[in-house]
């Protein structure tokens, strides 16, 4: 059991990452785990926006490995010096918790070599990497994230969360949610279920030079959706064709620049509530997610078996 | 633990080699003397009149505290209580025991009037799943929508949703009613014993998949049937029936109930014998 959310303005930018907060908060116990935001936030658009780790988080429920400041020190160089080879150009960076990192960069080449050459450094990962998207995840539950990595502050359009109960693999922040659709930038995926073809999938698209970074059954989803992208798929025509391709029982948002999708197994075998209204929509496992920004009587439902719908801002 | 005991008198089951053994001694199969009423002491239930009305606003309450209040409610004599404030919490109004106005001046989550019996509930708003699950008497009535598992292994008693229902309405279910005005999602009716299901809308894929009995009636369009669920005519009688429970239950009262399509169960599949002794609450 996971809590998955997310919300989309339609018309105005809002304090997103603190009302995604609130709804993950609510959902805390059906994950305490780890719990992730993929946030759309309000930038410029000119520089990409790469969030990595080079490290895991060994606090509580994490079986990774105690490494010291110094190793992710001569990672973090490691990544410097290939961003450089690849003629990339860091135009900021912050180093959020010993582990983790937001660079912004300049960048205009394809974005699939990028990414396996930033993660050739050992304990390297890709969280994210979009002009817009802003993807954090970490053990705790979605205040402690939010607090240790000041998400309330971030203003945007959309967004989509996960809070883990780890149960198919670690506590471990490569096995949280959300999933980076690579190689598109922008591109997010967060999944509640379990999915039963997951070996026969991945090794087909890892054939086809796809990347899994876990052996999270989630991660599938994102990397299936980015596939059919790659071939010239629309989001919503993946998203239908995901329905047939993937086995199990399952309910997950992707995210992009400028949309917010869910889909559902035709079993409609775990929950989802939906809101949706002229300017805002927003979905939670449960009703007590949407109720946590919108207190006041509204009219919900659950999207029925089989369900794609996607929104656009 | 219960005692395991052969028994030599074979039953139509122990003739198709099932059950085989009987529980003896402590067990649930008890039997409601009618001889013994007098004596009899329905646990957790009040004399409460229904003109003696309260609300009670449960905003900062949890569900445990909420619950417990509404018991202390009835123990006082209150038969009309009005809920505010659910704001979609879950397990709101459990365990009810006897008849009450209960009225949600907003929508419940998760199990919202669970394991009841006897009271009248009206549902100003939605409800998650598993709504009125184990509903022994009663009424329920979801003015908006529902989500799944609605009315999962009710007994008796009418379940209403004015709205439309997620999937697996009915699952499990061992009598009462459920009347649906919208549509519902797939598995509607699922592995159902006995009972009535009604939806004037559509339904989903596998309706009333591995049905052992009961009998679902569908006013729109079918995704698919379930294994061993089949039509059936229908009769005069059920188009009466179907009038009399939609004017009841305030839904669908103009509905042509002559085009409805009725399903049951094929029984191609079924090896079901061991029916729901309808005593049984009276053991509780």
């Amino acid at each position: 059991m996971c809590g998955i959310a997310g919300l989309i303005h339609k018309d105005k930018s809002v304090n997103i990452g603190s009302e995604l907060q609130l709804m993950l908060q609510a959902l805390k116990h059906r994950g305490p785990d780890s719990t992730g935001y993929a946030l759309y936030g309000d930038t410029d658009g000119q520089n990409f926006i790469m969030r990595f780790k080079v490290g895991e988080n060994v606090g509580e429920g994490s079986n990774a490995v105690n490494e010291e400041t110094s190793v992710y020190d001569k990672r973090k160089k490691i990544v410097d010096k290939n961003l450089s080879d690849l003629g990339a150009t860091i135009v900021k960076e912050e180093r959020l918790t010993p582990y983790s990192f937001r660079y912004e960069i300049k960048y205009d080449k394809d974005l699939m070599e990028f990414s396996k050459k930033i993660e050739s450094a050992e304990m390297t990962e890709i969280l994210s990497i979009g002009k817009s998207l802003e993807l954090i995840k970490d053990i705790g539950d979605a205040k402690e994230v939010c607090d240790r990595y000041n998400l309330d502050k971030i203003t945007g359009t959309h967004a989509i969360g996960h809070a883990r109960m780890a149960t198919e693999s670690g506590v471990d922040i490569k096995s949280a949610h959300p999933f980076w659709g690579y190689p598109f930038s922008d591109v997010s995926v967060v999944h509640n279920g379990q999915l039963t073809n997951y070996w026969n999938n991945r090794r087909g698209l890892e054939n086809k030079g796809m990347r899994f970074m876990s052996e999270c059954d989630s991660e599938l989803i994102a990397v299936y959706l980015a596939e059919k992208m790659r071939k010239g798929a629309t989001l919503e025509e993946g998203m239908k064709d995901s329905l047939k391709g993937l086995d199990g029982v399952f309910t997950y948002f992707v995210a992009t620049k400028d949309s917010l999708g869910m889909a559902k197994d035709t079993m409609a075998a775990k929950p989802l509530v939906l809101y949706e209204s002229d300017n805002l929509v927003a979905m939670g496992s449960e009703e007590i997610a949407i109720r946590s920004i919108l207190p006041q009587e509204i009219d919900t439902y659950d999207p029925f078996d089989g369900e794609v719908k996607v929104w656009q801002i | 633990m219960a005692n395991l005991k052969t028994t030599g008198k074979k039953s139509k089951a122990q003739s198709m080699g099932m059950h085989t053994e009987v529980l003896t001694g402590r067990t649930q199969q008890k039997f409601f003397n009618p001889d013994e009423a007098e004596n009899f002491y329905y646990f957790g239930t009040y004399d409460v009149d229904f003109n003696k009305r309260t609300e009670l606003n449960v905003k900062d309450m949890e569900a445990p505290e909420a619950n417990k209040k509404i018991d202390s409610l009835m123990s006082e004599g209150y038969g009309t209580i009005v809920i505010k404030n659910p704001q979609g919490k879950h397990s709101l109004g459990v365990g009810i025991l006897n008849k009450l106005n209960l009225i949600f001046e907003g929508s419940l989550g998760y199990f919202g009037v669970g394991s009841c019996d006897g009271p009248n509930v009206r549902i100003n708003g939605r409800v998650g799943w598993s709504c009125a699950q184990n509903l022994m008497a009663g009424k329920v009535v979801v003015e908006k929508n529902a989500g799944s598992s609605f009315g999962a292994a009710i007994r008796g008693g009418d379940l209403i949703c004015k709205g439309s229902v997620g999937a697996r309405t009915g699952i499990d279910m061992k009598g009462g009613t459920i009347i649906v005005g919208g549509d519902a999602g797939a598995f509607t009716g699922f592995m159902m014993q006995r009972g009535r299901i009604i939806v004037l809308g559509d339904v989903g894929i596998n309706l009333g998949d591995s049905m052992y009995d009961g009998t679902i009636f569908i006013g729109g369009k079918i995704g698919s049937f379930g294994s061993d669920a089949v039509t059936s005519d229908l009769t005069s009688s059920d188009k009466d029936w179907l009038k009399r429970k939609l004017k009841v239950a305030e839904i669908g009262e103009k509905f042509d109930v002559s085009k409805m399509t009725k399903i049951v169960a094929g029984k191609k599949l079924w090896n079901y014998d061991n029916l729901e002794p309808t005593e049984k609450k009276g053991a509780i």
